[in-house]
């Protein structure tokens, strides 16, 4: 075991009052860190598109300015990285998954989320249905920044931030889960946070 | 947040392969871009340390810590090779 | 003894802070007495872990600001987001411990027998590992000719000033300011670049041998540079610290 640093305390508890709303082994920040994996996307709007597969079969696709004028929503969420540090009422603007769902009008069990940068991360239905998900674009009052995950990135804030795929382009609905881009090196299938569920085992 | 090179995990690389590494020679798989480690592009801000072939962009290692241990995973490399011991 | 002197290099001890030196507004030296220092060469840097009470750790590389032969120092900035930094520059106190690890490293590192002449390119913090070159060819005797350009914001940022300024016999300094500069200043001015490098650097003729360390902008920068000027690539080593270019 090592030496307690004398004086050394991470990052800060939840502010008095809301410590319920933070997760098991997750500490409290003010701030918003980039972690990436790989150097950002830039894909400028009039390249941008998202789509709903279904095995890899096409079903319905938006350009930028037809996602722009589907029902948005602003929402107020906790988020929880795997790497400790929560971050409470951040403000977005996205559409619901449910929508988009609705309009490809398709279903299946699993989903994959395929991003731009060559990421990926896998779903059940059942944790981006009945307003748990969203596809964002906006975050705290304005256009979400690249290193953020903008143009767009998918919002599941009831799991593990790395399920909030930065730069999303497509979700592909499948019968079998499969491991995504972190799960195939060992991080949980599902990552619920008030579970603990960061590695695979957990 | 700018990556760094692979300078900055020296240590880690020692929990691996037990010895110092950042002088190793490594290959990539996808392009065949030969250069000690220390000069691939590393980013260490994400759930795992992500080391990319600095011609190519390619994934050459990613390495995790769970707990008390460490997943690696090198299969974007074609070589590493080190000269004798240090 | 050579079997203890590796166990000790790979793995982590707790060293006792002796003494911690204020360098700039923002940098302090960290002077460290650890139980089973194997020695270190000019360049290599040593990891440093804090545990907190609830076990939680946080571990950074911090180079190695003495010179072989010297107890191990760090040389740490202080950094606004920082969640280590700003304990070791202002929590941390002579008498307290530290858990490290080292040396580390075996590509960014000098010693007189690879020659030279030298170019040593310092970005803000990048300073570090470079004085422990200079340092250690000053007290090997080495006459390697040695360049030193260093990159600071301010001069009121410029690390090891005194130091610096006392290197002559075959040691030439010279500083770009990037954001102010005092009265009356005879530096260079503005980010180093291929036009301030030509003037500066050794001839690509002369066969230098060129460390790079700072922020990884400056880095990959100073690196085209060099190359652009005709260095061949294998004869310019780098190291970098990330960061988001501020130097």
């Amino acid at each position: 075991m090592s030496p307690v640093s004398r004086g050394f305390r991470h990052l800060t508890r939840a502010p008095a009052g809301r410590e319920g709303r933070l997760p098991p082994g997750q500490y409290f920040t003010e701030g918003f860190p980039v972690l990436s994996a790989g150097p950002t996307p830039r894909t400028p709007p009039e390249e941008w598109t998202f789509s709903v597969t279904r095995g890899g079969q096409a079903v319905k696709s938006w350009t930028w300015e037809e996602f722009q004028g589907l029902p948005a929503e602003d929402i107020t969420v906790d988020i929880h990285c795997v790497t400790r540090w929560s971050k409470f009422d951040t403000g977005w603007r996205g559409v619901s998954v449910d929508t988009l769902l609705a309009q490809a009008g398709v279903d299946a069990p699993f989903v994959m989320a395929f991003c731009d940068g060559d990421y990926t991360t896998n779903l059940a239905a059942a944790d981006i249905t009945g307003g748990k998900a969203w596809v964002a674009f906006g975050f705290g009052g304005g256009p979400l920044a690249a290193e953020h995950g903008g143009p767009a990135r998918l919002l599941v804030p009831h799991l593990y931030f790395w399920k909030s795929a930065k730069w999303v382009r497509r979700l592909d609905l499948r019968e079998r889960d499969e491991p995504g881009f972190w799960e195939t090196y060992g991080y949980h299938m599902h990552g619920d946070p008030w579970r603990e569920q960061r590695y695979a085992g957990d | 947040m700018d990556p760094v090179d692979g300078n900055a995990i020296g240590g880690l690389l020692i929990d691996v392969f037990g010895t110092e590494m950042t002088a190793a020679t490594s290959a990539c798989a996808s392009c065949g871009d030969s250069r000690p480690v220390a000069e691939l592009v590393v980013y260490q801000q994400a759930p795992g340390t992500v080391v990319r072939c600095r011609a190519c962009g390619s994934i050459l290692m990613v390495l995790i810590r769970h707990k008390d241990a460490i997943g690696v995973d090198v299969s974007g490399l074609a070589s590493l090779s080190r000269l004798g011991s240090a | 003894m050579a079997g203890t002197a590796l166990r000790g290099g790979l793995t982590w001890q707790t060293a006792t802070v002796t003494a911690i030196t204020r360098e700039t507004g923002s940098v302090v030296t960290i002077a460290l007495d650890p139980p089973d220092w194997p020695g270190h060469r000019a360049g290599q840097h040593l990891d440093v872990r804090l545990t907190d009470e609830d076990g939680y750790t946080a571990e950074r590389e911090y180079s190695i600001a003495s010179a072989p032969g010297e107890p191990p120092a760090i040389t740490v900035e202080r950094l606004e987001d920082g969640e280590v930094s700003p304990y070791l520059s202002g929590e941390l106190r002579a008498g307290d411990e530290l858990e490290l690890r080292g040396p580390v490293g075996g590509y960014f590192v000098w010693e007189p027998a690879d020659g030279g002449p030298l170019l040593l390119l310092a970005g803000g913090s990048g300073i570090v590992p470079l004085r422990s070159i200079l340092r250690y060819r000053q007290q090997a005797g080495s006459d390697v000719p040695a360049r030193l350009l260093y990159s600071a914001r301010t001069w009121d940022d410029v690390i090891y000033r005194d130091e610096l300024a006392g290197y002559h016999d075959g040691i030439e300094v010279s500083y770009t300011l990037t954001r102010a500069q005092p009265p009356g200043w005879a530096g260079h001015t503005g980010r180093i670049d291929q036009a301030l490098l030509a003037g500066v650097a050794w001839p690509a003729a002369a066969g230098a041998l060129a460390y790079i360390c700072g922020p990884t902008s400056f880095v990959e920068t100073a690196a085209a540079a060099l190359v652009s000027l005709g260095y061949p690539a294998a004869r310019v080593k780098t190291e970098r610290f990330g960061g988001t270019g501020g130097h």
